[in-house]
């Protein structure tokens, strides 16, 4: 394809634990959770009590803000309890599911006899516009607004990511009828991004009523924010949308169906998964149904999504929303005798020249690392310069002086910085690679949130 | 660490210098709390180390010619192990103090910011014995690291929030304040008291020998080896090359800085020569005094230079130029290295300001035509 875009800055870690392209369980949660902090920005009005009965899409909560969104069960059962945290903050809403499932039906409808106004209600309805993200700042989108155009990844490279083709397989239908819908929804059309090496594998390369783009090269360029920034740049007072390939499946699903149907193959992963693979299961899964696939019981951090910017949700935690991966991975709380004296570390990877990983990277190109959690030095100020960081972000910034204008809290200089490119996710490599161990992501989590604040 | 260096513990005011200590010897046991749950093993301490290995073996040879140059001064034959003794005797001192007085300040600073140290300061502090002359007194050394370490670092707020490199500001210190132990033919040459330098023996600098007696006096070969007087650590192009060869092949210093300021020199040393304004050929610039000590180790310090990488050519040839300069038209120094560094440290925050602004005000054009 002769558009191709090829990056050639990024990264990918060689992390251990890669999920090998099976179902090794379904697994249909006794209880399924539904957390609020799953959605940034969201301030929830509950709108079911204890014991009340839920069918699959049946709402339980409600934006404050913008009541027509709407967060539903994701199965039916009833409502067991609502956990609440300190000052009653609203942490989850837990409901024991059925035996048998059965769905609130939304009706199968033809997308191409629906107007904008219908796909929105549906949608809005059905619980699934909250996957829908807005960006600049990554929150759930706002219905009122119609945006600059709606772009979707369809690959993933983050490490050891779900295989979207085989995660998905399948469901190209659905995914095409989720895509005739959304493009309803914008005049500046649908934008699918696909992995240029499995273009013409995938059957994703027919969709009708989207413009295909293909992207080669290191993580990050699956992400959704590094293909907008090739594709089209976010400026001052637009608004795009994005959703991910496993939410547009399941909008696609829910018109063709009627149900409300989040179930989805999620990628076990990880250098503490015993048996790295796939499981079918629902959102809200309490990570304890996937003790079994955890190699030790202590020190072992969960991750809902991948290593670089899932959440450590604990083994008591629940997968999140938009989650398709699990990563397991020890705690790295070991000390290590004059680590970063030592002439070489096998064991430990760094993309950094001043070990010799990289030499190691060409004599064994397949090796793997199993990473553990620990910082592998101490909090310092930046010391390396822009460039250092730029090498590992494929878009048109400079991640050095965005985060510096994060920190200095200086909303002009976010704004000239592209603050509205970029979301936490897209900066996570530079996180990796920094070797004065800053928390680049929460620097950028916190700029958003002043923005957000100030925009407001 | 022990229970009284942690919060709440008797002794928790000198805990920054205790965890000094144990990092030193251990990768601590620290996790990541959010973020990005796995790191790369790269840290400070590593990148630091390779910045000092890479500098040995400039130390080394520096030591060997203080004897050497010794040797020559009183007469004697010269031998190689004397020679290194001889100058490893002299150089030690200096590094007992500079690194004393540094690291003393670093960490008092360190533990009243209540920070963990930086190692910023071991890399400084290997620095600044090789580009002072061997003789200097230790007292001086002692305040001009004092200054270099408190008003250069310390007051912005330690290693990454510097202005000028730290080592530079030592010698800038000792430069503008003793100008009488910092130059002439004297200072070069480290003699026992008692010891008089033999008839026809001139400790001056090739730099200073060439500025008075043209390019005639001087062999290009002695300069490239490194058996010239001079600061201990940057006479000897060879010894500074395989520096170069490190931190290049390690990626620690930016092939671009070095390359443009040799460039830098190389163009207005060339220019200099074409239009008769003096008769050293360009490349002699190239080995004569501070020039390759500072392109490679001193130019290229990370937190002083450029940021960007439009910036560091700019950055790098600014330097060149402005150090050939200096040398070429400036009759007070005949030196013009370090303050050419320090000057590109000045401009550095404005070219790269420039680069930036550049850079979106034409990416923002490019969008709104399409």
């Amino acid at each position: 394809m002769s558009n191709n875009i090829t990056l050639k800055k990024g990264l990918d870690i060689p992390i251990k634990g890669a999920a090998e392209l099976k179902t090794s369980k379904a697994i249909m949660p006794g209880v399924v959770a539904l957390c609020p902090s799953d959605f940034k920005g969201l301030n929830p009005r509950l709108l079911v009590r204890e014991g009340d009965r839920v069918l699959a899409g049946s709402p339980v909560l409600a934006d404050k803000k913008c009541p027509d969104i709407l967060f539903t069960s994701a199965v039916s059962g009833t409502v067991e309890q609502v956990v609440r945290g300190d000052k009653r903050k609203l942490l989850a809403v837990l409901v024991k599911a059925d035996e048998v499932q059965e769905y609130l039906d939304f009706g199968v409808k033809e997308v191409s006899d629906l107007s904008a106004a219908e796909i929105k209600e549906t949608l809005l309805k059905s619980g699934l516009w909250a996957g829908m993200i807005q960006r600049p700042y990554g929150i759930i989108a706002d219905p009122a607004v119609k945006p600059k155009a709606i772009f979707v990844s369809a690959f993933n490279t983050a490490p050891l990511a779900a295989d979207l083709e085989y995660a998905l397989s399948g469901e190209a239908e659905a995914v095409q009828a989720g895509v005739k819908a959304l493009a309803k929804l914008t005049d500046g059309g649908v934008h699918v991004s696909l992995c240029e090496e499995q273009y013409s594998s995938s059957p994703l390369h027919k969709l009708e009523g989207a413009t295909l783009h293909t992207f080669s090269g290191k993580h990050p360029a699956g992400n959704v924010g590094v293909q907008i920034s090739h594709i089209s740049p976010i400026k001052k007072e637009e608004t795009v949308w994005t959703v991910s390939l496993v939410m547009l499946a399941a909008i696609g699903k829910l018109f063709l169906t009627g149900k409300y149907d989040l179930r989805r193959k999620v990628a076990v992963t990880g250098p503490m998964a015993s048996e790295p693979s796939y499981i079918e299961t629902v959102p809200g899964m309490p990570m304890k149904e996937i003790a079994g696939f955890c190699a030790e019981t202590e020190g072992v951090r969960v991750v809902s999504g991948d290593v670089l910017s899932g959440a450590a949700v604990g083994a008591e935690g629940y997968l999140r929303f938009q989650d398709n991966q699990i990563t397991l991975i020890k705690e790295g709380t070991k000390k290590e005798l004059l680590g970063w004296a030592r002439p070489f570390r096998f064991n430990q990877y760094s993309a950094d020249h001043t070990y010799f990983n990289w030499c190691l990277g060409w004599l064994m190109p397949n090796k793997k690392y199993a990473m553990d959690t620990n910082l592998h030095g101490g909090p310092r100020a930046f010391v390396m310069s822009d460039a250092y960081y730029g090498k590992v972000l494929p878009m048109d910034i400079y991640p050095l002086y965005l985060i510096k204008a994060c920190l200095a809290g200086d909303i002009e200089k976010m704004e000239k910085f592209g603050i509205y490119e970029v979301l936490p996710e897209d900066l996570a490599l530079c996180e990796y690679i920094d070797p004065s161990k800053m928390y680049i992501q929460d620097i950028i989590e916190n700029g958003i949130n002043q923005m957000l604040k100030e925009m407001a | 660490m022990n229970k009284i260096f942690e919060k709440g513990g008797k002794l928790y005011w000198l805990h920054s210098s205790v965890d000094a200590f144990e990092t030193f010897l251990h990768v601590p046991g620290t996790v990541t709390r959010k973020g990005a749950h796995v790191r790369d093993a790269v840290d400070l301490k590593r990148i630091m180390i390779i910045a000092v290995i890479a500098a040995i073996p400039a130390a080394l040879f520096g030591m060997w010619n203080t004897g050497y140059q010794h040797s020559l001064a009183i007469g004697a034959t010269p031998a190689f192990w004397s020679d290194f003794f001889y100058g490893l005797l002299k150089v030690l001192p200096l590094y007992v103090v500079a690194y004393i007085v540094g690291l003393g300040i670093e960490f008092a600073s360190s533990q009243i910011r209540n920070e963990e140290v930086n190692e910023g300061y071991l890399v400084s502090g290997f620095f600044i014995p090789l580009i002072v002359p061997v003789d200097v007194p230790l007292w001086m050394l002692a305040i001009a690291v004092a200054f270099a370490v408190i008003f250069g670092k310390e007051v912005f707020g330690g290693t990454g929030m510097n202005i000028w490199n730290p080592a530079l500001l030592t010698r800038a210190f000792l430069f503008f304040s003793y100008p009488s132990q910092m130059s002439g033919s004297d200072c070069w040459v480290a003699l026992r008291s008692g010891e008089t330098a033999i008839d026809g023996f001139t400790g001056a600098t090739p730099l200073a020998v060439a500025a008075d007696q043209g390019a005639g006096a001087v062999d290009f070969m002695s300069m490239f080896l490194g058996t010239i007087p001079g600061s201990v650590g940057e006479t000897s192009v060879i010894a500074i090359l395989i520096g170069a060869v490190i931190l290049l092949w390690t990626g620690v210093a930016s092939w671009k800085i070095m390359l443009s300021s040799v460039a830098g020199a190389l163009a207005i040393g060339g220019l200099a020569q074409l239009c008769g304004g003096t008769d050293i050929p360009c490349y002699y610039q190239l080995v004569m005094g501070g020039f390759a000590f500072g392109t490679v180790f001193m130019a290229t310090d990370p937190v002083t230079s450029a940021q960007t990488e439009c910036g560091k050519w700019i950055y790098g040839f600014f330097i060149g130029a402005v150090c050939v300069i200096v040398r070429l038209f400036n009759p007070g120094y005949a030196e013009g290295m370090m303050l050419a560094i320090l000057l590109g440290n000045t401009f550095a925050p404005i070219i790269d300001h420039c680069v930036v602004n550049a850079h979106i005000s034409k990416k923002n054009k490019t969008v709104k035509i399409a």
